[in-house]
């Protein structure tokens, strides 16, 4: 999977799944101040990556993914 | 108040429904797919939430929750009570309730196939505790006082009501939001229909529910939400609220019989006339019961023979509206409260179809089987459930 077709996975899911709006993402939003993204979503998150990505977020590794941008190289890293 | 039932999505739906005899009753296919006995049961429209608050408020709504919103939406509205209000006052919440079956069942066969706690995401545990209607609906209207949910089988939804009357009868709160919610899907009921309590009438869905009609063979599940505003008398009048009507009378009680299904008369008896005596009425200052009467043979007649022993000569017109809405459990003590009122505001006695030929336990009880336009001062609703819980609510007409 390249990286064109996993920013766009991931932003159809944070559209469809966590009802995102389009214009809050973008490579520098912030997760939580800017896309709204609370603790109880991550817990969503999860389920969701798993089903997408096919492997389980372990938060351990989360520490310092804080924005879009970086949530993506953390996904990228894992699925190749 | 407000209803979200098979009837209608509106005070002014239902009334139409309840004036003009129609059932809400259909099929659901799945449901003999799924191995049920029956597919009957009663049509409630499922909300459109989405839009309409954000999700993090909506994503720990369980079916019954989402109809409790609709009809709290409503209630809150018709009585005058806006966000404003909720922010700066304290508003109490006792609702009804008594299963969530399908998150639970949804989550269990994703524990069965993962093996995995941290594959079930966060909603299911707000969708699938009894309490759910009441951690969301006093999460969302941003409620301030009594909270908690009152579990009492199918006399659930009037226990609320009755105990929302007496946290303000002493003077512990000025308002409460009460009421009664009940799921719909078709995980929720496989468990009562294994009894052979459903009735299996299937080719004529709206003719299924015959409370106190010799032919009926058996109930009709169903479901949605009741809401209502209950306030202190002077609080309501000092905030120039409408008021509907007055609850006036809650009498309970326990059967103290040993079977677990089985319906008692004498327990009915003393629910209704405890009911008129907090409430300062005789049998013959009512004008409309609204019986408990589900379609079951047994529960009929138990209820039949403590209304004639309180009733008999009296003037007071009977129906239940079950035979246009199914049982709807959890939610039909509010619900039926709901429409009483309804009848009380528009000066009709809506009518127990299908009734067609009486049971021998009903020669004197004045039920009626058609709509009758008539003056309702005063309602009597009854309601019980299994383990012999039973409730009765008295409500007046304000003058």
């Amino acid at each position: 999977m390249n990286r064109t077709e996993l920013e766009e996975k991931v932003k159809n899911f944070l559209i469809e799944d966590l009802e995102i709006d389009e214009e809050k993402i973008f490579p520098d939003a912030k997760l939580k101040e800017d896309m709204g993204i609370d603790s109880l979503d991550f817990v969503d998150i999860v389920v969701i990556v798993e089903k997408n990505f096919g492997f389980k977020i372990k938060p351990e590794e989360m520490v310092g993914v804080d924005t879009y941008a970086k949530f993506c190289d953390y996904i990228e890293t894992k699925v190749n | 108040m407000g209803i979200w039932s098979c009837l209608g999505t509106s005070l002014e739906e239902v009334k139409e429904s309840l004036y003009n005899g129609k059932s809400g009753i259909g099929i659901e296919q799945e449901r003999l797919t799924y191995g049920y006995q029956s597919a009957l049961t009663g049509i409630v429209p499922k909300p459109m939430l989405k839009g309409l608050i954000d999700r993090h408020l909506r994503r720990g709504l369980s079916e019954e929750a989402e109809y409790a919103l609709m009809a709290s939406s409503q209630a809150f509205k018709q009585a005058g009570i806006d966000d404003e209000y909720l922010l700066n006052n304290e508003v109490g919440c006792i609702f009804g309730n008594d299963s969530s079956a399908k998150p639970v069942i949804e989550a269990a066969k994703i524990m069965d196939e993962k093996h995995d706690t941290e594959l079930l995401g966060q909603s299911f545990i707000f969708q699938a505790m009894n309490s759910t209607v009441n951690m969301n609906l006093s999460t969302i209207f941003h409620l301030k006082g009594v909270n908690f949910t009152l579990s009492a089988a199918c006399a659930s939804g009037s226990h609320s009501i009755g105990l929302a009357y007496m946290f303000i009868k002493n003077g512990l709160q000025d308002m409460v939001l009460c009421g009664g919610a009940q799921e719909t899907n078709y995980y929720s009921m496989a468990s009562f229909d294994a009894l052979g309590a459903f009735s299996k009438n299937m080719d004529d869905p709206t003719k299924a529910s015959r409370p106190f009609d010799r032919d009926r063979d058996g109930l009709v599940p169903g479901g949605g939400a009741a809401a209502l505003v209950l306030e202190d008398y002077d609080h309501a009048v000092a905030r120039g609220a409408e008021i509907l009507a007055e609850i006036v009378g809650y009498g309970f009680s326990s059967n103290g019989t040993s079977g677990i299904s089985q319906p008692s008369d004498e327990g009915c008896a003393r629910a209704m006339m405890r009911a008129m005596e907090d409430a300062g009425v005789k049998p013959s200052d009512v004008d409309y019961i609204n019986a408990h009467a589900t379609s079951t043979r047994q529960g009929d007649m138990y209820e039949a023979m403590a209304i004639d022993k309180l009733f008999r000569g009296e003037h007071a017109l009977i129906s239940s509206t079950k035979s246009m809405t199914g049982h709807e459990c959890w939610m039909a003590g509010a619900s039926e409260m709901v429409y009483s009122i309804i009848m009380m505001l528009n000066d009709f006695v809506a009518p127990n179809i299908n009734l067609e030929n009486r049971d021998e336990h009903t020669e004197h009880l004045n039920l009626t089987s058609k709509t009758v336009d008539t003056k309702v001062d005063i309602i009597l609703s009854n309601s019980f459930g299994f383990g012999g819980t039973n409730s009765a609510l008295v409500a007046r007409k304000m003058k």
